[in-house]
């Protein structure tokens, strides 16, 4: 294979990298007052990587690097979200972190670093470049969340991200090592093939497979591996917590997909019962927790985690319907949560965070429109329609019936019922009660269009949800299951 | 068609539109304005159901106006419209409620006018959704998304208790609909591939899904009109929404409930609604006596019509589950009547609330002295409440009753008894609130109502009266899709 060919279905990241170094020389250059050029460089870099994820897209699977690297339609659609998701985040954060000094070329960078590892990760077709793509996301991760360095809470939380991080990167290694041992390649097709044809030693490929689990599990923020969510997404700025919370979710997608699925699918037997175990603990402990919080970042944490039970849910019931289901529940969650974070910078103003509840009382007497577009965003989470909440956990819910699961589905909507209670929470705070400050709400053009966006977008996918789905459904089917 | 638009779409769209249309005239600086738009936009919403009336064939079953297009081509869902004699009326009957409570919250809702507004507009268009749906999942989306409206609507401008009371309702509620998007996507799953909900009524299911399948639906249905246990949202949300509110809680809301059973439950689980039909029957028969007897204790008036209407309800399900023309037909009378009978003792409730805010029979007396006009009309509401004949509710209520003897005597005998209790709690109320000496300076200082809400009243008067007095047309309109229906449930869909 020529160098050539290796290279193209990895131009995008080529290019974003190179893109990376630039601007970090690029902004030492720069003043103070000319972080707008940066920030104007890095949205252009995030369209540069897009059109070249469209241009160099085909309609095969095509590997690269000796099988280490994949270009494949369900890459390229979760790339393009991700460009997307980041490029939202940059607009949603520029306000709210230039009142706070935090506006900086770093974290332009460290942004773009974290997108570089997360693309890394969802065309990552070994163990080993899944791990790069994971560390590469992990550590621009922990550098941001301690960007604000004299904030004690915000160094704390990074402390533990960093500590639990690095012990769950630790557990996916040494998984990943049994998996070598069990069957010879870190390859993930060579594994499946490995395993397929009988590997001698079981019970090692099983100890390897909880391993690899316990770290996913870990990345995920699934229970009983949460306890880091809550805490990190409560520390860290706003900001962060948005970039945390939304993008890296696809990336985390596509990782269990690709371990479990293209990796791992001769085990299914083995690791969907553990999985439906994280999803029922998931929703239980996130639903409910998410009730007693008073902190609207730490109830989103909580949120985070029932979300990505449910997303679970769809890869335990597994096939097109199943993978198709997850991938679309995670794209409408990231949409989500955008709206949510972005909601509460939108709020923030210098010197103070609109990140408790009562910040939210009376806003639709403050801002009538804000009020309305949250409300959109929150129905949305809850999963009630006319918003494209519901057809995420629809989708899902019929690839679970599909399986026989029946009663696992009862389970889901029990806890969408008490997760229903805090979403409401928010709108009778917005809508009934009186406002407790009434500082006017400066909202710029390009996140008060944003936001617009957002919940209307909300709205409408809502209206006509089938496009998306398809798409979902059509790259897994392409991606996963014709090899 | 109208303009060469579909009409049912037309139903369901017009209000909605017209509703974002009065949101966008903004806050109560052009409230004046958001009155009049919502005002035109409810009068022509309720236009454009006339020609469903007048163009209905009432010899067939079949669905009319049906309107067809693909929606989510992935899930093979439609957006597949069309009524037949059992929704077509309830589609009139929700556009027709949608103008009177905007007259009714004409003056009375002074903030946040245009929201107010704007969510009855666009209730209105989601109920007639509701009602018109073929597609379960686009009437999943309807009922639900109804929800959010009424949410709003209690939590802002209801009573003291309101917050309490609009989420133990939304949660409520909620409950029972997820458990039947559960039954619905395993329905689809049987059906081979099809949410169409006449496709659903072909179906073979064994019986223990039919049971499982029931009761899911059940949760759904029985919460909203409401039954016997689940009804303990009502009073709560009753009395703390506005009268408006009320007035779509009563006459419209309950009645999404019944209808769930006849298009939903009754078809498509014939066999474990046969094998259930003594639960519900008696779970009836329960609402009918004991709610009844709820109700004679309430002080409060709001409380009183609001058990009156689980009462009420009783009736509905007791004639849907006995299983023949008489019940059926009866139930579908007394469902379209209540709708007018609550409604209207709701308004006049609303009527003595604006002037005395209090809703305390105790706080009343001797009303009749300072506002005769209101009195009299209070008084023929009053009396349809507890089933005089020539008034509707006495049709629906002597239908059930007759189709119920039938089927056992001793049901009969105790549904019968709500004529006492009716008569008991509705005119003993009456007499406590109406008659008498004036009682304190709240009511000397009453004046009687003005030409809006003689009008309002008026309409509804007529509506009363005709619907008791002459009801052939109503249920001509019913007659060939009841009879479609009953012969469907009469046949068993077990798998052979």
């Amino acid at each position: 294979m020529n160098l050539l060919a290796n290279l193209i279905p990895a131009a995008a990241e080529i290019f974003l990298l190179v893109m990376v170094c630039f601007i970090l020389i690029a902004d030492l250059m720069l003043s103070k007052s000319g972080k707008f050029l940066t920030y104007l460089l890095v949205q252009l870099t995030l369209l540069g990587c897009s059109i070249i994820t469209v241009g160099t897209h085909t309609n095969n699977v095509v590997y690269a690097f000796n099988g280490m690297y994949v270009d494949d339609l369900m890459s390229d659609v979760l790339k393009m979200m991700s460009y997307l998701g980041m490029s939202m985040v940059l607009v949603y954060s520029r306000q709210y972190l230039m009142l706070r000094g935090l506006f900086t070329g770093e974290f332009m960078v460290l942004a773009l670093f974290a997108l570089l590892g997360m693309n890394v990760m969802i065309s990552a077709n070994h163990f080993l470049t899944l791990y790069l793509g994971l560390e590469l996301l992990s550590l621009s991760l922990y550098a941001m969340v301690a960007l604000q360095r004299d904030s004690a809470i915000a160094t704390e939380a990074a402390m533990k991200y960093f500590v639990l991080g690095a012990l769950a990167s630790g557990l996916l290694l040494y998984g990943m090592s049994m998996l070598y041992g069990a069957t010879g390649s870190l390859e993930l097709g060579a594994i499946s093939n490995a395993i397929a044809h009988g590997v001698q030693n079981k019970s090692l490929l099983v100890f390897g497979l909880v391993f690899i689990l316990s770290g996913l599990a870990f990345k995920l923020g699934v229970v009983p591996f949460h306890m880091w969510v809550p805490d990190v997404y409560h520390g860290a700025p706003t900001a962060m917590t948005m970039l945390i919370g939304s993008v890296p979710k696809l990336a985390a997608f596509a990782f269990t997909v690709r371990i479990l699925v293209e990796g791992l699918q001769s085990l299914e037997h083995d690791w969907s019962g553990m999985l439906i175990i994280l999803a029922i603990a998931s929703m239980a402990i996130g639903n409910l927790s998410a009730i007693a919080q008073t902190n609207l970042k730490r109830m989103f944490a909580y949120s985070t985690i029932t979300h990505m039970g449910f997303m679970l849910l769809g890869v335990i019931s597994g096939g097109i319907e199943g993978y198709g289901a997850s991938m679309f529940y995670t794209v409408v969650y990231m949409m989500m949560s955008l709206g949510a974070f972005g909601m509460i910078m939108l709020l923030s103003r210098a010197g103070f965070e609109a990140d408790t509840l009562n910040d939210f009382k009376g806003l639709n007497q403050r801002s009538p429109w804000l009020a309305f577009m949250m409300m959109l965003l929150m129905l949305s989470m809850a999963g009630i329609p006319p918003t494209v909440g519901f057809y995420a956990k629809f989708s899902v819910l019929n690839s679970i019936i599909q399986t026989g699961h029946t009663w696992l589905a009862i389970v889901a909507v029990m806890f969408s019922l008490i997760g229903a209670f805090y979403y409401l929470r928010i709108i009778k705070l917005m809508y009934f009660d009186a406002p407790e400050s009434h500082a006017p709400i400066n909202v710029g053009s390009d996140t008060g269009l944003l936001i617009s966006m957002n919940g209307l977008g909300v709205l409408f996918l809502g209206l006509m949800p089938g496009s998306l789905m398809s798409i979902c459904a059509v790259s897994v089917q392409q991606s996963l299951l014709l090899h | 068609m109208i303009f060469g638009l579909p009409v049912i779409s037309v139903t369901i769209w017009l209000p909605i539109l017209f509703g974002i249309l009065v949101l966008a005239t903004g806050d109560d600086k052009n409230a004046p304005l958001a009155r009049l738009l919502a005002l035109v936009g409810s009068v022509l919403g309720c236009l454009v159901t006339l020609p469903l009336y007048t163009g209905f064939d009432t010899s067939t079953s079949n669905m009319q106006f049906v309107e067809m297009h693909d929606w989510i081509t992935r899930f093979n869902i439609h957006y597949h419209l069309g009524v037949d004699g059992i929704s077509m009326l309830f589609i009139l009957l929700n556009s027709f409620f949608t103008v009177i409570v905007v007259l009714a919250g004409w003056k009375v809702i002074e903030k946040k006018v245009a929201q107010y507004m704007a969510a009855f507009l666009v209730m209105s268009g989601i109920v007639n959704g509701v009602f018109a749906a073929l597609d379960s999942i686009l009437f999943y989306v309807f009922w639900e998304a109804m929800l959010i409206p009424m949410f709003i609507i209690i939590g802002v401008w209801g009573g003291p208790n309101r917050i309490y009371a609009t989420m133990k309702f939304f949660l409520y509620t909620l409950l029972g609909s997820l458990l039947m998007l559960v039954a619905l996507i395993y329905l689809y799953n049987l059906s081979g591939g099809s949410f169409e909900i006449l496709d659903f009524h072909r179906v073979a299911i064994p019986m223990t899904a039919q049971i499982l399948i029931f009761i899911a639906f059940f949760f759904a249905f029985a919460v909203k009109v409401p039954m016997f246990p689940v009804h303990t949202w009502l009073p709560d949300a009753h009395v703390e929404a506005p009268t408006g509110g009320s007035v779509v809680l009563a006459a419209i809301m309950l009645k999404v409930g019944a209808y769930g059973f006849l298009r939903f439950s009754m078809p498509i689980t014939p066999d474990a609604s046969h094998k259930l039909a003594g639960v519900m029957i008696a779970l009836s028969l329960i609402a009918i006596v004991y709610i009844g007897l709820v109700a004679l204790m309430q002080s409060d008036m709001k409380k009183l019509v609001a058990y009156s209407s689980i009462s009420h309800m009783g009736f509905v399900t007791l004639g849907l589950f006995i299983f023949n023309p008489y019940g059926m037909e009866g139930a579908l009378l007394q469902m379209l009547s209540h709708g007018f009978v609550a409604g209207a003792l709701f308004l006049c409730i609303g009527v003595l609330y604006d002037r005395v805010h209090s809703r305390q029979i105790a706080d009343y007396g001797g009303v009749v002295n300072k506002m005769p006009v209101f009195a009299a009309f209070f008084m023929l509401f009053a009396m349809a409440n507890s089933g005089l004949p020539g008034t509707s509710a006495f049709v629906g209520e002597f239908m059930v009753l007759m189709g119920t003897i039938k089927v056992n005597f001793w049901y009969a005998f105790a549904a019968a008894s709500t004529l006492i209790f009716g008569a008991a709690y509705t005119l003993w109320m009456y007499k406590r609130v109406i008659f008498g000496a004036v009682a304190n300076h709240h009511v000397e200082e009453l004046t009687d109502i003005n030409a809006r809400e003689i009008l309002i009243m008026a309409i509804l008067a007529v509506f009363v009266l005709g619907m008791g007095i002459y009801p052939l047309p109503l249920s001509e309109i019913m007659h060939a899709s009841v009879n479609d229906l009953l012969l469907h449930v009469a046949h068993s869909k077990l798998p052979i």
